[in-house]
């Protein structure tokens, strides 16, 4: 069982927890076109890499922030989000 | 089985990334119905060795949307003649394809997709509760009281055949015409000069062309990279496995949404078994026991008698995903860059029709009409082509 490191609660099985997607940053509504809008709605970036990701621990409801290598399935650390060390 | 060539020409009229399936299928049918065989097909690793060897093979064309249908119908068509065509035997093996419904939500759904699928001149139908379990007896119709069948969405012309057979000749006849495949040959660069394709930096140096066709499943985000295009496409791994060899006994094809399963049992006895997309983004084919675990125990809830049965082997392959489900196919921004992506779960069925209507595309530089709903520039106009009702289980 692969293992996650949850900022509150420590390391736990990675079923324990629910991937929500990369961390994106939101385009300012009132001033964004149609396209860049479109754009943040739909593009990803696909490609492999290490990506910094929502996360949220299932059983006591932590969202948190994960850096991951996509390609090596390896998560490099883990933090709430705003509190990344420096 | 295929010419092997010393070294790559310095131009070719149309380069073809990815010797799978799909890519393979349009290299044939370039050559066969356009006249187009000065064509390389390059590929990182081997033929059919990508998702097109890692599906679980079932053919089906009882899709939700107007689009879709008609799509997938015109695959199942050509899919009927491909062993006369290639003089290969594909096991191309009807067996008929039950959706089954557990819940009113997913009765709904079958409902929904039958009226369409009937519009179309598909056969498909919804069945009750009895017509499932007198199509495959062995089965617990209560799923151990957890999740009673209600009915299901029959689909006669549902069918199974042997995925490598098929990039196989699809890659046979495209050689025989002339089209040159280079294996172990990976792109490293795709040149774009004023908008337009000019060529292709290979391992085994660059070569010209004004066409390229990507076809790579879940490497197309890379490749999208080298040309300086973005997509809403992400890597999800969806893994397979099989059990050992057992007296034939299962004759449809099964899939149940609420229990993530889809099965089959192959010419040879093996149950052929697969579930939802792995949780996460990953870039891998790694194997996980999560994977096993889950779908053993819903195999059961369906099946209890094959507690004693042997896993063999377990895989995975990396589905590249769209938002609606349905993939992005055609002409791109970049002139003479050609796209037949997205492919999901649900690329193997749609292997003819894929090359037929791209190989169409390349030669004309025009989108096929069967491939107007799946442009990449639907996302932008918020028109979305939503497949996701027709998938075989509920990512």
């Amino acid at each position: 069982m692969k293992i996650m490191t949850c900022p509150i609660n420590g390391a736990r099985p990675v079923s324990e927890f629910a991937y929500a997607g990369a961390l994106r940053d939101m385009p300012d509504p009132a001033t964004a076109t149609d396209e860049q809008w479109a754009a943040y709605v739909f593009n990803k970036q696909g490609k492999a890499g290490i990506k910094r990701e929502w996360w949220y621990h299932i059983a006591s409801g932590v969202w948190f922030i994960a850096e991951r290598d996509t390609a090596a399935d390896r998560v490099i650390r883990t933090y709430l989000f705003g509190k990344e060390a420096a | 089985m295929f010419t092997e060539h010393a070294s790559l020409r310095k131009a070719y009229d149309v380069v073809i990334i990815g010797a799978g399936g799909h890519g393979l299928a349009a290299a044939y049918y370039l050559a066969r119905d356009h006249g187009i065989s000065n064509i390389a097909v390059l590929e990182k690793g081997y033929i059919g060795g990508g998702n097109t060897g890692r599906n679980t093979t079932i053919i089906r064309s009882n899709y939700l949307t107007p689009e879709g249908v008609k799509f997938y119908d015109k695959s199942l068509d050509l899919y009927q003649d491909l062993s006369q065509d290639f003089d290969l035997n594909l096991f191309y093996s009807t067996r008929g394809h039950f959706t089954l419904a557990h819940t009113d939500a997913a009765m709904r759904t079958c409902r929904w997709r039958a009226e369409v699928n009937k519009h179309y001149g598909v056969d498909s139908e919804v069945v009750d509760a009895r017509a499932v379990q007198e199509a495959c007896p062995q089965m617990d119709i209560t799923c151990a009281g957890h999740a009673p069948i209600l009915g299901a969405l029959y689909h006669a012309p549902g069918s199974i055949a042997r995925h490598d057979a098929v990039a196989w000749g699809y890659g046979r006849g495209a050689d025989m015409r002339g089209v040159e495949i280079h294996q172990q040959t990976e792109v490293r660069g795709i040149k774009v000069e004023g908008g337009r394709v000019r060529g292709v930096e290979t391992s085994r140096g660059f070569i010209e062309t004004g066409k390229v066709l990507c076809a790579v499943a879940g490497s197309t985000p890379r490749m999208l990279d080298m040309v300086g295009l973005d997509s809403p496409i992400f890597i999800h791994p969806l893994q397979a496995m099989v059990s050992e060899p057992v007296k034939a006994w299962l004759d449809p094809i099964l899939v149940s949404g609420s229990l993530h399963i889809y099965v089959s049992q192959t010419a040879r006895g093996e149950l052929v078994m697969g579930a939802s997309l792995d949780p996460y983004e990953l870039h891998s084919t790694r194997s996980t026991l999560d994977f096993v675990e889950s779908l053993s125990a819903h195999m059961l809830d369906m099946f209890p008698f094959l507690s004693e049965v042997k896993v063999n082997r377990q895989w995975a392959g990396m589905a590249d995903m769209t938002p609606d489900f349905t993939p992005i196919m055609g002409k791109t921004p970049v002139e003479g860059f050609y796209l037949d992506a997205g492919w999901g779960t649900w690329g193997f069925k749609a292997t003819p029709v894929a090359g037929w209507t791209m190989s169409h595309t390349v030669a004309n530089d025009r989108n096929h009409e069967l491939i107007e709903g799946f442009g990449l520039d639907r996302f932008a106009r918020y028109a979305l082509t939503g497949e996701k009702g027709a998938a075989s289980v509920g990512h």
